[in-house]
Parts: structure tokens; sequence; C-alpha cells
């Protein structure tokens, strides 16, 4: 587990680089449940790595602990060689890893520019009171913000709703204004959860391509959960697949569908 | 033809835009909305960026008279791409960048172009898909590269690399050469029609077409450098080419590139434009969103709305034609226009609207009436591509609704005995590219070019009107004149029915498609508390098929009134349970019906319209924007409409 594998170059030209996080014999319990049961896998820089498992299998735990939302009662997480201590989230945050949530978690009042801009809060320095005078180096630092909204904004084609309070957006768009915020936090690991969760077809393909073009313009490393088998295999370089708490398959999404225990977990076994 | 170039008179594009450098150089030229903010180019600094782009495209070995495809959204980039190509004597080719990747191989092989300019990576994908199909073309080089570091570049660059790899191995002089070479009766352009009947055509536009149209337009409406003009029209269309790039040259005025085609209303509200050309579909969608909302407004508002409205249906026409109107009308206008035609005018983007035109299709007249109640200036014109758009249009102070104008300055007119209409003019095209049986049959040897449409010449006004296509105006079987368009126009005009496609040619009566208008009935449906899942619900809705019933009784009512007409009144019609689309080719790209293609596609729907049973199952195939297929089923119901008997007696006086 240890040993840092090379870098590699996938099919379409991409250069995946050594792992960026690791996670060492996690396990996780709320009270007696044993969400996670001593899971280790690691996550490599430039990668689109998914996680899967049917419902209740500890997906979305796994990712608070990526997050660093949960803390585990055993096993380490290593970001970037170094193990990382208990961290708040906005001190994890500010190592560059940003997410996006199951159940949208937007500030439905605020336009979407607001709310996109919130995603820059770790790259403005200037504080309350200089923020309220607006002069000098905060105006300055609010317009190199605002450019870089601007940009991610052009990159995931919301122009036209910059101004739309989020809350009378559909769902699809919504989901689309929580990847825009957690992009403009510029991340180094971006945490997906069930990014394409309730979408039709049209959206999905809209999103998967966003991701896509995420993880190729920006090379921002991506950690998604997503039930829908043909876009996991799509767009994922490797995959982990989880089963009450366990894992049970690791590897590229064509070990994965020929894995034994995994058809077994999603189809159910026979026992006769 | 060939007269002479007047003397000192700017012979190409690329020589207007050397014009606009000199006297206008740091005026701006091009704006286009992006990461927010309106980017600006004066006339100098565009004509640094074309020239780039020139010796850039000299340095890919493109050569005179080599074709060059533009596939993108309306961006200066893409407008530069154009002047750039003629600029070193090549020709630009734009094309529908909503085409089909079958539409647009069409279109490469065709043209035979070498490079493609396009816009982003769906463009890019599209040309890949057909890539086989065209050898000939060499190099594709892309605006946008969102999603292309991957792909290879063996022979596709960004526009920025190419641009840049002019400047550093680009030789200016090399560039002026080939401008030097360039003819008044050169090609300027090449641009496909829309191909309402058949394959598209290339109609080749040249250089002469091209400034004696810009600069009699320019004329004939007083444009000048202080235009605003806002482009979202598909670049491939000449009305675009026309206004954007001849017009906006030969004037000198400034062409604004909205933001995204999403964010079109936005951007015309910050623009202003003073000069503003829309197909009817937009008035009609600007004037369907006003009106739902002001459904949703409070009770005095609406009723400051429709006192303010009223009287300016009144005496805004004539106000705005500079006719008699008394004081107090006035008074009256101008207090209305204080409270509620100014804001709303300034909601549309239409607050500076010097002129407005509006053609391709016949316009309501209510909907014509209300914008120019507003006292926006809005004109029809009536033209094609072959003609460089200007067949005719209406002068100030002469605009009715079902006229299309006077000849354009420069243009001849005629009527032939089958009523079909012909002109004459400077703008008249060079050919069909490769296509000389059609050119012959279409241009004769005097230079006559036949439109295709009947019209006649209205005596009172001496204005143009057109009533159909000329192979659409039929016989019925009774005998009847039968003209589809001029019903279907009855129909559209109400703001529920988007489409309709009536037949009734060599038959005994006339049966209609319609397709319902989905803001409207959307609307009207929330506010009835009707709930529906789908297009194909809401579109067979009793109540839905019992509006459009009312729609289609009051249409039969107002073509019985005029006799020749009468026989096509519509007996039978259904409400089609998809929307008829470019995509599945039942319309062009510009939006225009294909009466065969429909009428064969659909041709289970046309015979039980005729054998009278009162319901029909069917299966279409779709195509999903993507270009998968897919198939949706529907039970259709057919309902009798109420028809007009027009008496004998009137019909023997006939």
């Amino acid at each position: 587990m240890n040993a840092e594998p090379d870098t590699y170059v996938t099919a379409d030209g991409r250069t995946i680089g050594g792992v960026l996080m690791d996670l060492r014999n996690i396990t996780l319990r709320f009270g007696g449940v044993e969400a996670i049961k001593d899971i280790s896998f690691g996550i490599r820089e430039g990668e689109i790595r998914a996680i899967i498992g049917p419902n209740g299998a500890g997906k979305s735990s796994m990712l608070n602990v990526i997050s660093g939302f949960y803390i585990p009662q055993e096993g380490e997480v290593y970001f970037r060689g170094e193990r990382r201590p208990q961290l708040k989230p906005y001190q994890v945050a500010r190592q560059g890893i940003a997410r996006t949530f199951q159940n949208i978690a937007l500030f439905e009042g605020m336009s979407v520019l607001d709310n996109i801009m919130t995603g820059r809060l770790n790259h403005m320095k200037s504080g309350f009171l200089k923020q309220m005078i607006w002069k000098g180096a905060a105006e300055r630092e609010e317009t190199e913000n605002r450019e870089h909204v601007e940009r991610v904004i052009d990159f995931l084609q919301i122009q036209a709703i910059r101004k739309t309070p989020v809350g009378r957006l559909p769902y699809g768009l919504k989901k689309r204004v929580e990847l825009a915020r957690a992009l403009a936090a510029d991340p180094s690991l971006l945490l997906l959860d069930e990014p394409m969760a309730g979408m039709n077809v049209e959206e999905k393909e809209d999103m998967s391509r966003f991701i896509l073009d995420v993880n190729d313009e920006f090379g921002t490393t991506i950690a998604l959960i997503e039930h829908d088998m043909g876009v996991v295999m799509d767009l994922s370089d490797s995959v982990v697949v989880m089963d009450y708490g366990r894992k049970i398959g690791d590897g590229t999404p064509d070990e994965i569908r020929n894995n034994q225990e995994v058809i077994d977990a999603y189809l159910g076994v026979s026992h006769d | 033809m060939n007269a002479a170039v007047p003397a000192g008179h700017p012979i190409s594009v690329p020589h207007l835009l050397a014009r606009n450098v000199a006297n206008l150089g740091s005026r701006v030229a091009y704006r286009e909305k992006e990461f927010g903010i309106w980017q600006c180019w004066t006339w100098a600094e565009a004509e640094q960026e074309i020239k780039a782009l020139a010796m850039g495209l000299l340095d890919l070995d493109a050569q005179a008279g080599d074709h060059i495809a533009i596939v993108g959204r309306n961006r200066p980039y893409l407008y530069w791409s154009m002047v750039a190509a003629q600029m070193i004597g090549c020709i630009p080719v734009p094309m529908y960048q909503d085409a089909a990747a079958e539409e647009v191989a069409y279109a490469l092989e065709h043209s035979g172009a070498k490079i493609a300019i396009v816009g982003d990576q769906e463009q890019v994908d599209k040309i890949a898909d057909v890539r086989e199909r065209v050898p000939q073309l060499r190099h594709t080089i892309y605006v946008d590269g969102q999603g292309l570091r991957k792909y290879d570049h063996t022979d596709m660059s960004s526009f920025a690399d190419v641009q840049k790899r002019g400047r550093e191995n680009g030789n200016a002089a090399d560039v002026s050469a080939r401008m030097d070479a360039l003819t008044y009766d050169g090609t300027c352009v090449m641009l496909y029609t829309s191909g309402t009947t058949g394959r598209p055509k290339g109609v080749v536009l040249s250089n002469r077409n091209v400034i004696e149209t810009a600069k009699s337009s320019c004329e004939f409406d007083g444009l000048t450098a202080q235009e605003e003009i806002l482009a979202y029209l598909p670049m491939a269309w000449v009305g675009d080419f026309i206004f954007s790039i001849g017009q906006a040259y030969w004037a000198g005025f400034c062409v604004n590139c909205p933001e995204s085609p999403a964010t079109m209303n936005a951007d015309l509200r910050e623009v202003g434009p003073t000069y503003f050309f829309a197909p009817p579909a937009v008035f009609e969608n600007h004037l369907t969103n006003v009106m739902i909302r002001m459904e949703d407004a409070s009770r005095l508002k609406r009723k400051m709305f429709d006192w303010a409205m009223g009287h300016a249906k009144k005496v805004g026409p004539a106000i705005l034609d500079g006719g008699r109107v008394g004081p107090i009308d006035r008074l009256k206008y101008f207090m209305g226009n204080l409270m509620v035609f100014g804001p709303l005018k300034n909601r549309l983007g239409m607050s500076r609207v010097r002129i407005g035109y509006t053609a391709g299709e016949a316009i309501g007249p209510e909907l014509f009436d209300f914008y120019r109640s507003l006292g926006i200036n809005l004109k029809q014109l009536y033209g094609q591509t072959e003609a460089t758009v200007f067949i005719t249009q209406q002068p100030d102070g002469e605009v009715r609704s079902d006229t299309v104008g006077v000849p354009s300055p420069g243009v001849e007119l005629k009527i032939d005995d089958d009523g079909e209409v012909h002109y004459r003019s400077p703008g008249v095209f060079v050919e069909y590219y490769q296509n000389p049986d059609s050119t012959s049959s279409t241009k004769d040897a005097e230079g006559w070019v036949a439109t295709g449409d009947a019209g006649f010449i209205d005596k009172a006004s001496g204005h143009l009107r057109i009533i159909d296509r000329i192979k659409d105006v039929a016989k019925m079987s009774t005998g009847a004149l039968f003209a589809p368009k001029y019903v279907e126009n009855k129909l559209k005009f109400y703001p529920n029915i988007l489409e309709a496609v009536v037949f009734g040619a060599g038959r005994d009566k006339c049966c209609a498609f319609i397709n319902i208008d989905l803001t409207a009935v959307g609307n009207w449906a929330e506010r009835n508390n009707i709930a529906y899942s789908s297009y194909q619900e809401i579109s067979q809705h009793p109540r839905v098929l019992e509006i459009i019933q009312g729609h289609v009784d009051a249409v039969n009512e107002s073509i019985a009134e005029d006799e020749m007409l009468a026989g096509c009144q519509i007996h039978r019609f259904l409400v089609l349970h998809k929307e008829l689309d470019a995509d599945d080719g039942e319309m062009t790209r510009t939006r225009k019906v294909r009466r065969a293609i429909v009428g064969e596609k659909f041709d289970d729907l046309v015979e039980a319209l005729y054998d009278g049973s009162s319901s029909v199952f069917t299966e279409t195939e779709v195509t999903y924007e993507d270009g998968r297929k897919g198939k949706i089923a529907a039970t259709l119901s057919l309902r009798d409409a109420k028809v007009v008997q027009v008496s004998s007696e009137k019909l023997a006086a006939e």
C-alpha cells in the first residue's frame, strides 16, 4: 500500500500521477453500527475515481471521511503523502478539497453569482472592515475573484442564469451551480456526491461532459459517488465498490464489470 | 452587369475595412459579452486581429479561391474569419451551426472546403464524424478549446495559435498582394440556401452584389456609423451576412455579439440596438412573454396596461407615421409612454430601435400593430439569398402589415402571367455553385430572377403583396384556388398555434395539422390547473383541442370573407403529438415547414383526416439533438371544424 506506483498515461492521453489521497484501514462507527469496515484505497492525482455500491453501503460516509467531516475511529488519511491530522471542515477546504452534496446545499435566496462567489471564500484575505470600506486591496481582490468566478460560469455555460436566484432554478441547473461553487474554490481534489441523481438523460450527458472537461482542463482529481452504472463505467479511471461497509472490489471499470463479488452484490446470489 | 467600378469605391469587404480603419479607427467595431463584461474591439484592433488570422491562414497554405467553411454561433472571431478569408482571396462559406452532421457533410463536400473555422467542441465533433467523406478538408481551426485538449492536433489548431503563427511567420506583404488581386466581380461569399425544396444550393455572391446592396440599403434607411446591432441570427443566413458584415462595414457601425444564445434577451436589453432585425417568431415570442407576465401582474398594473395599450393601438401607428393626431390624444400617448410603453420597450431592449425589420414569414397584423403602436418603427422587407436580401422594403411612413413594400433602390420588379414575382438588381447572385442547370432555370439571360413566389402589386398602395410559394398555390379538385400558406399564416397568428400545415391540393377539401405553442398553452394550463407530463399529453388534452377548434373556426370565418380563397376553409384538423423539427427534416434550419416531407412522413394521419375516422394511432421516428433516434407513439383525435357555407350566388358572381 505504501509503495507509490509510477505514473501512467490513459488511453485518451491524460497523465495519472501518484497517490494524492491514501485511505488506510478506515473504520467508522456510529454507536454500534459499523458504517465502514477496514477499508483502504488510494486516489491518484488526476484520475476520476468512482465509489459505487448499493444503498446503505457507506459511500457517502466514505466521502465524508475524505472531506474531513467524519473522523474515523480507526485508520489514517494521508493527503499528499502526509498523514492528515484531525481537521475542521474549513481547514480541509483550505487544503484544496471541495465537494458537492447529494441533497443540494446552496443559498436559495441568493443569486447564482453570489453562491459561486462563496466558493472563493478561502481566496479572500481582506477582513470584514476592509470589505466594508471596499477600497484598494479589497476592491481589487473582489475583481480578481469575480474574474475567476466568471471563468467558471463560462466553463459550465450558465451565463444566462448568472443573476437568477438559485431558488428559482430547476434541479438539474442547481446541481450545476453547486459544481460551479466547488470549482470556484480551485480544488485539487473534487468530491462529487451523486452529481447526476434525479437528472434526465440530457442533463446527465451535460454533467458527464462537464466532469470530464473539469478533469481534462484543470487536471482536477475527482472522486465521485454515482448510481448510474453506465455513467460510472464511462467516466471513471478506477472504481471502488462497497457493500455493507466493506470494500468488495477495486480496479478499472472493466475489472469491476467482471468481478463476481460485485455482480453478486448487485444482482443477488442464489442459494442452492 | 459589368459596369466599371466607381472611382475611389472600395471593391471588397477587406477594402471597406481599410477605409473604416482610416476614418473610424478608434470607434468600436465589435463587442462581445464574455466573462460578464462587454469586451470591445475598435476598427483598428479588429484589423490587427483579422490580418494576424489572414497571415496564419497563409501559413496554413490557403490558396486564392479556396473555400473556407465557417461554422458556429455569432462571435467576432468568426466574423473576422470571414474577412480574413476574403483578404487572402479565399471564399468564406458560413454554415448553419445547428445543422446535423449529415447536412454539414453535404455542404463541406459540395463546397470542397479545405479549411474549416469552427466555434467549439460541438462543431469539431460534427466535422470529425464526417471526416472520411471530406478528404479534401485539410485543417480545422477552433475558437473555444474547451474539452479539446485531448484531441489529436495533427490537423487541428486553435484560433489563437493560427493567429500567433501568422504574427510570427507571416508576411504582411503577401496579404497585401492577395488583397490587391481582389476584383469587384470576384466572389465575396458563398451561402447555402435553406433548402425548402430538396438539397441546399450554394449561392455565389460577388463583391459587387454585397457592396452595392449594402450601400443602397444603408442609404434607404439612413444607416450611419452610430448604429448598434445585435448579431444573433445564424451566420449562414444571408441576412446576417448583409447586416453584420455588408452594412456594418459600409456604414461603419458596431456589431454586438451576445454572450450565449440563452442570454439573448438580456444582452439585447444591455446593448439597446438602434437597428434590429428579427423574424416574426422572435417578435411573437416577446409578445407572448409580455402577455403572460401581464396576466400574472396585479390588477392595477393590468388596468394601466390595458388602458395605455388601448390608446396606443388607436393613435400609436399614426404618431409614428407622422399622421394627424389631436393634442389631447398626443398627451395621453405621452403619459402612456411615460408609464407603460417606455418601460416596456426598455424591457424588450427596444428603447432605441430606430429601424426594425421583420421578414422571412408573414407577420400577424395584431403582432405588427402591437410593436408599431409602442412607437417601434417595425417594417417589412421581402428578399432572398439570390437577391443579396433586398427585393422590396417598406419606406418610413408607408408601413402596412399585409404588404412587403416597394422595390428596394436599384431593383426592377415584374410579375409574369402565372403571377410569379421576378426581379432584377445589382444584388442578383452570380450563380449556384456547380449547378448550372439550377442557375439557368432561376436566372434568365437578361438577369431576371424568378422568386418562386406568387404575388401582385397592390393597386392602392403600389406595394408588393405575396400570396404564397408559386408551387404551393394549386387547384383543389373542385377547381377552387388552394393557397396553403395564406391559411397557415392566419392560424399561426394565434399565440396558441406555433405551426400549421394545410393539405388540400387536388382534394375536395382542406385539412390541417396543427402544432401548439408550448409556452402559451403551458401557461394557460398552469393558470387553469391542468396537469400534464409531456408535450404529447398536453397536445391531446380535450380542452386544448377545444381551444384550437375555436381558432380554426374563427380562421374559417375570416377565410370565407375572401371569395377567391373561400374553398381553403379547413374541414378537419388534428393537433400533432410532436413539434415539427429541423432535426427530423420536417422544417428547414430557418424554420420553414417542408410541406411535402411532412405530408409523406405523416401520410397515415393525412389519410385519416380524409377518411373521416375520429381517432388514429400513429408511431413516429424522432431524432434527438445528439443524433440518436427514437420512436414515439400516440393516439390522436381528429376533429371537424365549422365551415362557413359560401352562397352560390357569391360564387356565381365571381
